[in-house]
């Protein structure tokens, strides 16, 4: 005989994490809606980052920041500037090189209610942290049965920085959005990297924001009035009714490069830049699959198992049928990140790379 | 019932020769001959020449970002005289070039290495050493496996030595190594480089414990402070953990206390985080500085001497910079040469075509087919 199992659980009503006292998800609005991307308010991609966690500190002090060098030395890479200053030092940690330490320290932080941004360096050095954001982070919610959530956003550069060698060049999507239960985010420029990040902040779930040290210093307009873009919607760059061209990340530019020189030759392109991978915003891509007939994806991760060959797995399950192509991808060669400045250039998806994939897939 | 004390410790600190030149007879008494110190500190100063004109090499852009070893020289090479080149290992983090020189590593390939060029990796056969390790504190369990495998593999007369910063000794790495080590009393020396800084966070924000050496206090290791720029004091200590490894005795912790004369690497400025002050109190304290004097009082060194050898130390210093230059940059095709023992088929016509793993899989289908592999790219550094 079994019995109705009816446990008493600790107040989960309003909020799905108990500790965490108020989640404000902001209200998002449509693409359209969005405040201009065309302005003279221009100011670099690690700046937009910054803006992102300053507004988000200075509404919610549960927010903090901690990683190596984010404190004193204003961040490796620059984008915690000057936040030592405003926040004082409980609120921008400098931590020990502890990467795994750090990481599970904000779990039970997150758990707690605190919702802590940790900055890795690298994302390559987040591979000594593996077991707390992925054996952890991700499952705490589904392992409490819903008692504790884990709001904590995990950032640093992703992808190749320039001749940093095969240890310190990870691009980690292909293998960490493989795990349930992370958000993984990686926008392509300023306007996208903040109201993603702020997204992120105010996110109920673990978050992976992966940045690129190329594109820290690249420039754009980010408007003054608040904005949040939501996960899970992609967005289009350029309009072409020939073939599809999705990616996310640094290579986006590389996908609106190979797209201006094709309009030379009579090619148009869609160019879809995912900004989110997990989750993925898999119907904007078919329904241009459906107008162009043709697809190719560009990721600069590995090509075994990548989010590359997770999209086509998708678009041939929901569209195989208006496919006059088999999808093709454009992935980074399959060996470990080179050294040398010309392998490097050589294994890395690039326009050339994507133009001849493209004139391959649009000749037949 | 009262309490008592179930564990004692102490951590002793030793220093022979002082920063003045003053030396320690009854502790120092036969442990190096003056044509031992004569060379190491010939070792030393083309080390330091070196590191120079490398720091020049990265401003001019002829190499990429390099870690210079500046103020920390008798850390690697008193340790690393005290080890037996081809018998012993020496598994090494980055701030160790004199330790790898010592061991067999020509000076050239470090310098290719930081040009950004993996051929400076390759270790040439007989030399034991594994490639200079960068993910901070991962190669410290590599050295406790290979430690093993000389106890498991029951060769005797062998040792291994690993080299990482005060900062690496926060790393869950760190005391998993040292724990495996212990337990298992294999032959390994572990040596911090404590220079007090990891990149902009000081010893005292990365522990709070005095000493780094007092943390072997936990494994029951064997442990000792020393001053690290003292030649004869670390040569002292690696030599004593040596003899202890190979007999059996397991493993060893050595702290050498030093100072990070330069910037972290030279992406950093570590005028922005660190006082004039303190870095000028060290620069007083340099190893090469203190081994010169005590080397003048043996009435073994003098300036006619010293010219003579910054005279050598440049020549050879331009010689190691020309070899490591006059490499021709990679070919495209070399990244598949050592993927696997045997390049599998997919990786094959990766090989050939250059192409993504989707166009590369079935050429025909695209209209690919017969179209030989693009030019390798060559690219100059
Ligand atoms: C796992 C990992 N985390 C972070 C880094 C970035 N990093 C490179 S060197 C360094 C400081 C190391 O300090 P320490 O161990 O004291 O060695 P030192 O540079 O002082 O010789 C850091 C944080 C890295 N290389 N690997
Ligand atoms: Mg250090």
């Amino acid at each position: 005989m079994t019995t109705a199992y009816t446990p008493e659980l600790t107040e989960i009503k309003d909020a799905i994490h108990p500790a965490l006292g108020k989640v404000e998800i902001p209200d998002f609005v449509s693409e359209s809606e969005l405040p201009s991307r065309d302005g003279d308010r221009v100011i670099q991609y690690r700046e937009a980052l910054r803006e992102a966690m300053t507004e988000e500190m200075r509404r919610d002090e549960r927010v903090f920041l901690i990683g190596e060098e984010v404190a004193e030395y204003n961040g490796a890479y620059k984008v915690s500037q000057g936040m030592l200053d405003e926040f004082g030092p409980k609120r921008i940690i400098d931590s020990p090189i502890s990467e795994n330490g750090f990481a599970g320290m904000c779990i039970g932080a997150a758990m707690m209610g605190l919702r802590p941004i940790v900055e890795f360096m690298s994302w390559s050095f987040s591979l000594v942290a593996a077991d707390q954001i992925l054996n952890n982070a991700p499952k705490m919610l589904y392992m409490s049965g819903g008692q504790w959530g884990c709001p904590i956003v995990f950032r640093g550069n992703d992808g190749a920085g320039g001749q940093l060698g095969s240890t310190h060049s990870w691009c980690v999507e292909g293998m960490f959005a493989n795990v349930p239960g992370l958000k993984m985010v990686i926008p392509s420029n300023p306007y996208d990297a903040k109201g993603l990040l702020k997204t992120a902040i105010r996110d109920p779930d673990p978050v992976f924001f992966l940045e690129s040290e190329r594109m820290l210093g690249d420039k754009a307009h980010v408007p003054e009035e608040e904005y949040f873009i939501p996960f899970g919607r992609a967005r289009v760059c350029r309009e072409g009714d020939d073939i599809t061209l999705i990616s996310w990340g640094r290579p986006v530019h590389f996908c609106m490069e190979a797209a201006e020189k094709l309009a030379g030759d009579g090619i148009e392109c869609d160019v879809l830049d995912m900004r989110s991978v997990r989750p993925l915003d898999i119907d904007s891509v078919i329904e241009s699959v459906k107008k162009t007939n043709r697809i190719v994806v560009v990721d600069q991760s590995w090509p075994f198992g990548s989010v590359a060959s997770e999209a086509i797995a998708q678009i041939c399950e929901r569209c195989f049928d208006w496919l006059d192509h088999e999808p093709v991808r454009v992935n980074t060669i399959d060996v470990p990140t080179p050294y040398a400045k010309n392998l490097e250039a050589a294994y890395l998806p690039n326009a050339e790379r994507i133009l001849e994939a493209v004139r391959a897939v649009v000749s037949e | 019932m009262p309490r008592e004390t179930v564990y004692n410790a102490k951590i002793e600190r030793i220093q022979i020769l002082d920063e003045d030149g003053n030396f320690d007879a009854k502790l120092g008494k036969g442990l190096l001959t003056n044509e031992q110190v004569v060379n190491a500190y010939e070792q030393m100063t083309i080390c330091r020449h070196l590191d120079e004109i490398a720091f020049k090499l990265q401003r001019s852009g002829r190499m990429g970002t390099y870690p210079q070893n500046k103020g920390q020289e008798a850390n690697p090479m008193g340790s690393a005289m005290a080890m037996v080149k081809g018998k012993d290992w020496v598994i090494p983090c980055y701030r160790e070039n004199i330790a790898m020189h010592l061991h067999g590593l020509p000076y050239h390939y470090i310098l290719l290495h930081w040009m950004g060029d993996e051929r400076g990796n390759q270790i040439p056969k007989g030399v034991n050493m594994a490639p200079l390790s960068v993910p901070i504190g991962t190669h410290m369990l590599h050295a406790t496996g290979i430690a093993w495998s000389m106890k498991l593999r029951k060769e005797k007369d062998r040792a291994v030595i690993t080299y990482f910063g005060d900062g690496a000794t926060s790393e869950g790495d760190f005391h998993g190594a040292m724990n495996f080590a212990s337990t298992l009393q294999v032959p390994v020396i572990f040596f911090c480089q404590n220079n007090q800084w990891a990149i902009s966070v000081p010893r005292e924000e990365q522990m709070n414990s005095p000493t780094v050496a007092q943390k072997a206090l936990a494994y029951e290791m064997p442990t000792v402070q020393v001053d690290g720029n003292d030649l004869f004091a670390v040569y002292k200590a690696t030599k004593e953990a040596r003899e202890r490894a190979i007999k059996g005795g397991g493993p060893s912790f050595i702290e050498g206390v030093t100072y990070r004369l330069g910037d972290h690497t030279t992406a950093d400025d570590a005028r922005r985080y660190r006082d004039q002050a303190e870095l000028d109190a060290w620069l007083a304290k340099d190893p090469l500085i203190r081994t010169r004097k005590y080397l003048e009082k043996q009435g073994a060194w003098d300036d006619k001497k010293q010219a003579k050898l910054d005279e050598r130390a440049q020549k050879i210093v331009t010689e190691i910079v020309r070899a490591a230059e006059g490499i021709e940059a990679p070919k495209t095709n070399d990244f598949f040469d050592h993927m696997f023992a045997e390049l599998p088929e997919a990786l094959r016509r990766q090989r050939d075509t250059m192409r993504t793993s989707s166009l590369g899989q079935d050429p025909s289908q695209i209209g690919l087919q017969g179209r030989s592999a693009p030019e390798t790219v060559e690219a100059g550094r």
